[in-house]
């Protein structure tokens, strides 16, 4: 077999890692502003709630965390195919991480500027997306880039609870071929090229909301 | 005629630090006072106070006729969001540092606040906007964001969006404390013009001796959280009666002496 006939399983792998990665990054992301914001918010009960799952998945690895919900979940009686498991878990550990970004972004908002808005008798939440949002957002980005490559990255460990994406596959090739070093090479550079797209699609949104006068900072990042 | 603003016997204290002390202090209707101090005599407090920016200890507070005491509520220090904004309702304030939202275009600076918070049509608001910024000389600048405009120009926006809100009663901050020497003349001009609002009543916490002389309808000197002296400027300025008073005002005027002498020299 020559190495152009891995590609064909190498590619199929890579698209379900793709495909995890991509969604996981999404409701990692929406997860990330809802446990961000409760952490900020003066009720104590929403507060707690937001803290305690973060420092769950922030302080317990990845891949027992997929063992537990692969495995042991289904002993309670409550049970996912692998793929959603995937996303799940995954998810939850972006979010976790992505929470604590968008707590520290919010935190860094000038507090003048929200002086100024209880000044002008803004409510609570008009403040928030509406003053201090868009001027954080931006502030998360390069931060967000990062934990999305994480992401990416660990999507490798879903191999273990039988997914079939990229990692899954070289596996398979390479116990059939024994061809470790021509496997290896391309699973390494198929994960590099999706970790360059995501790196320029993060780069491209940051660019997006720096550009115009509102934050003249671009004009020398 | 009752006053717009009682504080009565309220004290506000910074841990250990007692910034105001047993405070007592009226003012009218449409009256334009200026409170003036070495930094960290409370005078900025005062204005934090009335703007709810900062909680205080203990005392009675009024604004126009509205109690910081809630009625009913669980004391003066812990009043609601709601009982915030209804006091919040009847004042304004314009900060040393300007404070305008850099994600915002001058018009949107100035409109944001009547339509999301008094309900005004954005068409409306627009139009009172532009009127404003044109009292402030700044109309061709409504579509540029703060990064692009001086600091007076700021300054003068942050005067408009507070105005925009309808404010009884204004605070300014150290208004000009924040710019070059060259733009502190046009922030004031602003504040004259207002000066001859009738209805409006105005707090100025200021550095600017001859300023304060010539729009003041009283002088306030600050001094470790109280107020030692407070006269009408002309005697005030001409006749202190306190020694912390005169040693205070020989030394700021100085020292604004000298920096005009400088100013002068380098021009």
């Amino acid at each position: 077999m020559t190495w152009m006939q891995y590609l064909p399983p190498l590619l199929k792998g890579a698209q379900v890692t793709v495909m995890i990665s991509l969604s996981s990054i999404a409701i990692g992301a929406i997860l990330a502003f809802a446990a961000g914001i409760a952490r900020t918010s003066s009720n104590p009960i929403l507060s707690g709630i937001a803290f305690v799952y973060i420092v769950l998945f922030r302080g317990t690895p990845l891949l027992v965390q997929l063992f537990w919900f692969y495995y042991a979940l289904p002993l309670i009686g409550i049970s996912f195919d692998p793929i959603t498991t995937g996303i799940m878990t995954l998810s939850l550990l972006t979010g976790a991480f992505g929470a604590e970004v968008v707590r520290g972004a919010l935190l860094a908002v000038p507090h003048t500027q929200l002086e100024a808005a209880r000044a002008l008798n803004f409510s609570k939440s008009y403040t928030l997306w509406h003053i201090s949002m868009p001027q954080a957002v931006i502030e998360m980005m390069p931060a967000f880039g990062n934990l999305a490559i994480q992401n990416l990255k660990d999507t490798a460990l879903v191999s273990l609870i039988s997914i079939a994406d990229l990692t899954f596959q070289a596996q398979s090739m390479r116990n059939i071929t024994l061809d470790s070093a021509t496997v290896y090479t391309l699973t390494l550079l198929g994960y590099f090229i999706i970790a360059l797209c995501i790196m320029l699609i993060v780069r491209f949104i940051e660019m997006k909301l720096r550009r115009g006068p509102a934050f003249p900072r671009s004009a020398h990042s | 005629m009752n006053p717009i603003i009682r504080f009565e016997n309220v004290t506000k204290r910074f841990g250990a630090l007692t910034v105001l002390d047993n405070f007592n202090f009226e003012v009218r209707r449409g009256e334009k006072v200026t409170l003036i101090g070495p930094s960290g005599s409370g005078k900025s407090t005062v204005l934090r106070i009335l703007m709810t920016l900062e909680p205080f200890q203990e005392g009675l507070l009024e604004i126009d006729g509205i109690s910081y005491h809630e009625p009913g509520g669980r004391g003066p220090f812990k009043a609601s969001e709601t009982h915030l904004h209804k006091i919040r309702s009847n004042v304004g304030m314009v900060f040393q540092s300007f404070n305008l939202f850099p994600h915002m275009t001058v018009l949107r600076n100035v409109v944001e606040a009547p339509v999301a918070v008094l309900k005004m049509n954005r068409g409306e608001a627009e139009s009172r906007a532009t009127e404003l910024l044109r009292m402030v000389g700044l109309s061709d600048k409504k579509d540029h964001f703060p990064s692009q405009l001086s600091g007076g120009q700021q300054q003068r926006v942050a005067i408009a969006r507070a105005l925009a809100m309808r404010p009884r009663v204004l605070l300014f901050d150290e208004p000009t404390s924040a710019l070059d020497p060259q733009l502190v003349g046009e922030v004031l001009g602003v504040i004259r013009d207002l000066a001859h609002e009738h209805d409006l009543t105005m707090l100025l916490v200021t550095h600017e001796m001859r300023f304060a002389r010539e729009v003041s309808d009283r002088v306030c000197f600050f001094d470790r959280g109280r107020i030692v002296e407070q006269d009408e400027p002309e005697r005030f300025f001409s006749n202190p009666q306190q020694p912390r008073t005169r040693e205070f005002l020989s030394s700021i005027l100085g020292e604004q002496e000298q920096m005009r002498e400088s100013l002068r020299c380098a021009q």
